[in-house]
């Protein structure tokens, strides 16, 4: 029933119906605001519904994509596709039950241009879904590069002090890599004739090509991800963002990296991939160890989390690239995870900052005695971050660990330093926030959590638990896609050998 | 399903306690956690009724945790012989300290909390003994690892206690590190995590090589190895025992119950559980041997100088576990689990005696200032006499037969380091003797060191503390003689198949037959100990201030613990600390940012600038820029013409 409808592009363009409601509405700004801010959560709320209704009738059985529209754009070689496959779904679902948590996360503390702040926001949340549905290279494209701009705006409109400098590094780097992926989408169209991903699945570039396609595609997605070294502008991008801006940039924008390899580095340029890989793994390697190391020494809390995000986007291309069902889904899980706690830890930065306007981790202390609701939901985060068993954190980064110890034993063995690592840094942030005896006067009228406020945090701790136990819903929802994409890469790797055996 | 029931009724008190504290009020959870945590032992002991008496394995299926591939982790718990002793010393200790803890904790005000987290142990330790899965038996691991940090780091005011909750976690993860490595390993080794598959794959891996880290060793040594690792973590071996002693800043009946009775000994749980795989691996074996040795004497010798009455038991806890491991290490799995079974009544009363004394002295702990408590605190006083015998390993008591068959094992075994483990483990037992008397005499007898204020105050603990000393020192006397038969006599059929022995390993048999000076040494040694204290501290109370001035370099490397923490901070914290500021400076800062986007805008504004030099905004500057610009252009006209 549910397939026959254009779900995809209902779920995709949506919020973009929202933003036509916010922009007619008229009248005073106390009132305009707060319309916004209703329609932004509606809006979002009605996307997330639906973005569960596709979630249950997906079809786990297969790896085909499903759901597909395909409508011709430009004399047939470019089409508006979309389709979902179980590697796209879970993002979709992630970017849908973020975003009204992020308006909600945004009700008191964006009291300015609460209009544009909220279409921003809703432009976003089409622009990402759009991303993971689109089919077609082009589409993608265009929606890839147009979430740029509302982020470009979030932060550079509603951030802080140094808000101009983070959003031209931010842009300085993502366009760089853009510019090489528009070229090796031309070259692709060139070559092929049209840029249908599936049909690019299946073309089978010339191994010298690969290479070059390879490459191009890293350049953006390694920003995007951000790997080791093109990872500096996160940093100062997460400081200088609003709460909510963190979060999407945290819990959905770092993936479209991760997504793009799985999506077209792994699948289009296997002979590339299997040549790179040592290549991911070194780069990934000196992510987890180095990052994790900087983030011990950090001042600020947003610039630690967003040092532990490049480490723990580490593992996730460690996993991917293992190319076992261990290492992808793994990485998948790993990285649907750390969209709700990274996500969560951002969140939990924005509740003390907005108190006290603040993000210096020697400013705080002793919260724990004035806000012990907020101590816990810290708690729970803080132990998902350093991958404690019975946190969805744990079983992305396990399964990664299981997949590339079957690959790689160093790459194993120096990535699990990043466990210890990882609840170093961890610990001691959640001790010089939360622990201790209050010395601050201003930090004496702390009020905890109020209900808008545990709204936030109730569904994100309850999934973070809940998937730690019992992660089969997610994992199931891989396995048929995940086995498709290993399945093809080993064939695809075979062919030419056996093509000169003849 | 009365398995299930076993160790999810604590999970379902925490979160009561835990999450409607304020609700139910202090009262309200006392009593769920109390009664679930007491509901659990007596069910534990109904069921190792029934598991002795059916002798094999069950298993409870609840539901798949994850798979990926062919990697398939499920809750499952198994119950046999071995969880069954585990979940008896595990509930039931459990039950007593939730007991004591009302009394201990009464002015306490975040009562509810503490109970949801000691339940909160209480279910991950005992998911950890009943743990079917490696993956499982990890969870336990680590929610261990938890609760211990939430307790330690309870008095959350203390910047003490919060610094030994990070250690105990980090130090832990040192060693998780080695077991999580383990469990892939055995993944790959095995292609699955169940115990099923990997006990019965086993031993068609006995001499195989893998290539691990461009080194082709020996498979099941290096599995095993690194699972130890983890071991070595959780149970304060050495080099991995600093954060144990300080631990000691949780409340105390948190280390009765974490740091002394069952947490600590869940890396001995761990190689008897895995003994299937350790018996092919000797060299992991001589390993174990060789760390539990060394750390039962070097834990003694530091206990023989520490002040804080806790410390002291502490090391002393380090040392036992040693014990544990070196009877591992010689195969002897049983007497490793027996001593296990009586080290957690009498050092459990050891530690919730000196909370009885912390108590009274209105929470001081260091024993220079204690002294002549005899009087006020009989109960207790007798009680730890009891505990001090049991841990000594005086006759009839119960550490005295667990203690001897250890001994026993080691002088009987093969292993090619037994007789370092025989001659360490009577060294240590000197020391331990000595050190338990010392805490005695220097807490209960002489002239009270106290101010006179403390002393009119001091006063023997309520009922809710003092009825669970008395009942751990009936198992303190008790538990030895009558379990000795059933867990390590030649003639039972206890264990079952829940413990690998191989033929070759056995050791049990003739440790019951060695010479009669051997049987004897523990006791005699103990007694040397014991008087040697008694002459120190006693008869001739200037004697050990004497020693400690004439050894001064000696008095110093004890009473800094070997200096294992300086070590640490010197070798790893302030590298680790040095080498990420550099990175973050250095390589993020000036490296990558200045040759990268600040370097590229630093590089565009100056041609900018150079750029905008140019124009000057006088009229003859651009007429001048125009006439060569129509001359360069007339120029390449005429040549491209070709005129």
């Amino acid at each position: 029933m549910l397939s026959e409808w254009p779900i995809l592009s209902l779920i995709v363009f949506l919020p973009l119906v929202g933003v036509g409601f916010i922009l007619v509405t008229r009248g005073e700004a106390a009132v305009v605001a707060r319309n916004a801010r209703y329609l932004a959560l509606w809006t979002s709320a009605i996307n997330l519904v639906l973005a569960l209704l596709l979630w249950g009738s997906f079809d786990t059985g297969t790896a085909d994509f499903q759901f597909v529209e395909r409508a011709p754009w430009i004399d047939d070689s470019i089409a508006y596709h979309m389709g979902v496959d179980g590697i796209s779904l879970l993002f979709v679902v992630l970017t849908a039950f973020l975003t009204p948590l992020c308006v909600l996360a945004s009700w008191d503390a964006i009291q300015e241009r609460v209009k544009e702040y909220m279409i921003a926001f809703l432009v976003m949340e089409t622009t990402m879904i759009g991303v993971f549905c689109a089919l077609d290279f082009v589409v993608f494209y265009l929606f890839f590069e147009a979430g740029l701009i509302p982020m470009f705006l979030i932060i550079g409109i509603w951030g802080g002090p140094r808000r101009i400098y983070a959003t031209f590094k931010f842009f300085l780097y993502t366009l760089l890599g853009s510019v090489l992926l528009l070229l090796a989408l031309i070259y692709m169209y060139d070559a092929v004739g049209t840029t249908d991903v599936p049909t690019l699945m299946r073309h089978g570039f010339d191994a010298g090509v690969q290479n070059w396609l390879w490459l191009a595609f890293l350049a953006s997605f390694a920003v995007k991800l951000p790997m080791w070294p093109v990872h500096t502008w996160l940093p100062d991008a997460h400081v200088e963002a609003p709460t909510a801006g963190s979060v999407i940039l945290a819990g959905v924008l770092l993936k479209m990296g991760g997504y793009g390899f799985l999506r077209f580095s792994i699948p289009m340029l296997p002979d590339a991939t299997a040549y790179f890989t040592p290549l991911i793994f070194g780069l990934s390697v000196v992510a987890v160890v180095y990052t994790s190391l900087v983030a011990l020494m950090q001042e600020d809390m947003k610039k630690l989390i967003a040092y532990s995000s490049v480490a723990h986007m580490g593992f996730v291309t460690i996993g991917l690239f293992t190319l076992t069902p261990q290492g992808i889904e793994g990485g998948i899980m790993q990285m649907f995870s750390h969209g709700l706690v990274s996500a969560a830890l951002f969140l939990c930065v924005g509740v003390v900052y907005d108190r006290m306007h603040t993000r210096l981790i020697a400013d705080y202390g002793g919260l724990v005695n004035r806000m012990p609701a907020y101590a816990f939901a810290f708690l729970v985060f803080s132990l998902a971050n350093v991958g404690m068993p019975g946190t969805s954190g744990f079983v992305g980064e396990f399964l990664v660990l299981v997949g590339v110890f079957q690959v790689n034993t160093w790459v194993a063995v120096l990535a699990t330093t990043g466990v210890v690592l990882s609840a170093a840094y961890a610990l001691w942030l959640y001790r010089k926030v939360v622990f201790g005896v209050i010395t601050r006067t201003e930090l004496r009228g702390m009020l905890d959590m109020n209900r808008r406020e545990m709204a936030v945090f109730a569904p994100l701790i309850a999934t973070v638990i809940f998937f730690g136990f019992y992660p089969k819903p997610l994992l199931d929802v891989m396995h048929a896609s995940v086995a498709n994409l290993i399945a093809q890469h080993q064939a695809a790797l075979v062919a030419p050998a056996t093509m000169a055996e003849r | 399903m009365l398995y299930a029931v076993i160790v999810l009724l604590p999970l379902g008190a925490a979160i009561i306690a835990g999450l409607f504290g304020r609700l139910i009020g202090d009262r309200g959870a006392n009593a769920v956690t109390c009664l679930a945590v007491i509901a659990s032992a007596v069910l534990s002991i109904i069921g190792l009724a029934e598991s002795v008496e059916g002798g094999s394995v069950e298993r409870v299926v609840l539901f798949t945790w994850f798979e990926s591939g062919s990697f398939t982790a499920t809750w499952q718990l198994r119950i046999d012989a071995l969880t069954g002793v585990m979940l008896v010393t595990v509930s039931g200790v459990s039950a007593l300290v939730h007991v004591y803890s009302i009394g201990y904790m009464a002015h306490d005000p975040h009562k509810p909390r503490f109970m949801a987290y000691l339940s909160l142990f209480t279910f991950a330790m005992l998911s950890l003994v009943t743990a079917d899965n490696l993956l499982q038996l990890f969870f336990g691991w680590e929610g261990v690892g938890l609760c211990s940090y939430l307790l330690i780091g309870f008095w959350y005011r203390r910047p003490a206690a919060n610094a030994a909750a990070i250690k105990a976690f980090i130090v832990n993860r040192i060693g998780d590190f080695g077991f999580a490595l383990g469990i892939m390993g055995v993944f790959l080794a095995f292609g699955a995590i169940d115990f099923d598959t990997i006990f019965g794959g086993a031993p068609a891996l006995e001499g195989k090589t893998f290539s691990f880290l461009g080194l082709e060793l020996d498979t099941l040594t290096t599995i095993t190895f690194l699972l130890f690792l983890g071991a070595m973590g959780k149970s304060a071996q050495i080099g991995l025992h600093t954060w144990l002693p300080d631990a000691m800043e949780g409340p105390t009946p948190v280390s009765a119950l974490i740091h002394a009775a069952t947490m600590v000994t869940a890396g001995v749980f761990m190689v008897a559980r895995l003994s299937p795989l350790f018996e092919y691996a000797p060299w992991t074996l001589a390993f174990v041997t060789v760390i539990g040795a060394t750390t039962a004497l070097m834990a003694a010798t530091i206990g023989l100088v520490q002040n804080d009455i806790k410390r002291v038991i502490a090391y002393s806890t380090c040392s036992q576990l040693g014990y544990m491991f070196f009877a591992a290490g010689v195969s002897a799995y049983s007497a490793a689990i027996f001593h296990l079974f009586t080290h957690a009544f009498f050092k459990a009363l050891l530690f919730l005696g000196s909370g009885a004394v912390i108590h009274a002295m209105a929470d001081e702990q260091d024993m220079r200032k204690m002294g002549g408590l005899y009087r006020k605190l009989p109960v207790t006083y007798a009680v730890m006499w009891i505990g001090s015998l049991a841990l000594a390993g005086v006759p009839i008591f119960a550490g005295f037969y667990s203690k001897d068959i250890i001994l026993e094992a080691a002088f009987a075994s093969a292993s090619p380091v037994s007789g370092y483990a025989f001659w360490l483990g009577i060294g240590a037992a000197v020391l331990t003797a000595f050190y338990s008397w010392r805490v005695l005499f220097m807490t209960f007898h002489g002239a009270p060191r106290a101010s006179a204020e403390v002393m009119a105050h001091a006063h023997e603990a309520p009922a809710t503390m003092t009825a669970p000393l008395i009942v751990l020192a009936l198992g303190a006397v008790l538990a030895g003689a009558l379990a000795y038969e059933p867990l390590v006599g030649t003639e039972s059929a206890f264990w079952g198949s829940a413990l690998l022995v191989l033929p070759e390993h056995a050791v049990l048999e003739a440790a019951h037959h060695v010479p009669f000076w051997v049987k004897a040494a523990p006791t005699v040694v103990a007694v040397i100990g014991i008087l040697a204290a008694w002459y120190m501290y006693i008869r001739s109370p200037a004697t050990p201030a004497r020693l400690a001035a004439a050894h001064p370099e000696l008095y110093r490397f004890l009473l800094n613990k070997w200096y294992f923490d300086e070590l640490y901070e010197v070798a790893l914290v302030r590298p680790a600390k040095f080498v990420g500021y550099w990175l973050w400076r250095g390589g993020d800062g000036r490296v990558i940012d200045g040759f990268g986007p600040d370097g590229a805008a630093a590089t565009i504004v100056r041609l900018a600038r150079r750029a905008s030099a140019l124009q000057s905004g006088y009229l003859y500057h651009y007429a001048f820029a125009m006439l060569i610009g129509i001359a360069l252009f007339v120029t390449w006209y005429i040549y491209r013409l070709g005129l």
